[in-house]
């Protein structure tokens, strides 16, 4: 049965362990994988945070759920945009950001970075795009 | 048509209406809704960056809201429409997708 595959977008806003709304938006993106569809996550604001490199978590008594992301292409959710003027803004580059790659199987199965970096118009025609936008 | 953003947190507490408003296109609508009314009073900090949006984006805030919190109508910035909670669902029904900024 054929089904239309619409296009998701999860917006996150917001930095990881101030509130849980980033890590329920990770919860989210992966049961929702399930269903097959064009998925994409927009980082921007204080949600760039919750992509940095080198979180530790043991002395917050929360689950450090940033390794989650790189999972993420195992799931077929390999499109991250990221907003460039909210990295600016934070003194972060794309170097402080984790490594999250996929594996792209049209393509001998070579490793490319799920992470696209762009600017905030781009991110507006990203987010204008969609069929369905869930913020987070 | 477009997409019909929602905001719902006063622009003195955080940055996420001038976010909103960073991301519009041509055609979008922006309804102000619950503390996010705030947003819409003319003579505050915020109401430059509404003004800048000039007509390509249409600016709403509900009625109800303003109401709640002893907004005079003629305390609204230029330009903002104020609407009931059906003029809500028309804008639901009359975009293309809705956004609600958290």
């Amino acid at each position: 049965m054929s089904e239309t595959i619409k296009k998701f977008l999860y917006v996150n806003r917001k930095a990881p362990y101030g509130t849980i709304y980033a890590q329920e938006s990770l919860e989210v993106v992966l049961i929702g994988a399930a269903f097959d569809q064009d998925v994409s996550l927009a980082f921007l604001d204080d949600g760039v945070f919750q992509l940095t490199k080198g979180q530790d978590t043991k002395e917050i008594g929360l689950k450090n759920f940033s390794a989650t992301y790189r999972a993420l292409g195992d799931y077929e959710v390999t499109k991250l945009y990221v907003e460039k003027e909210s990295l600016e803004e934070r003194g972060l580059t794309l170097d402080d950001l984790q490594n999250i790659e996929y594996e792209d199987e049209d393509d001998d199965y070579a490793e490319k970075s799920s992470i696209r970096l762009i600017s905030r118009a781009e991110m507006a025609e990203v987010m204008a795009d969609q069929d369905v936008v869930l913020s987070f | 048509m477009g997409t019909l953003h929602t905001v719902n947190k006063s622009p003195f507490q955080n940055q996420t209406l001038l976010s909103c408003l960073g991301h519009t296109h041509e055609g979008d609508a922006v309804l102000m809704i619950e503390d996010g009314v705030y947003g819409a009073v003319t003579g505050t900090a915020i109401s430059e960056a509404l003004s800048k949006m000039g007509s390509d984006v249409s600016l709403y805030v509900l009625g109800a809201d303003l109401a709640a919190r002893g907004i005079d109508a003629g305390r609204m910035a230029e330009g903002v429409i104020s609407v009931d909670y059906e003029g809500f669902v028309d804008l639901s029904a009359t975009h293309d997708r809705v956004q609600n900024w958290l």
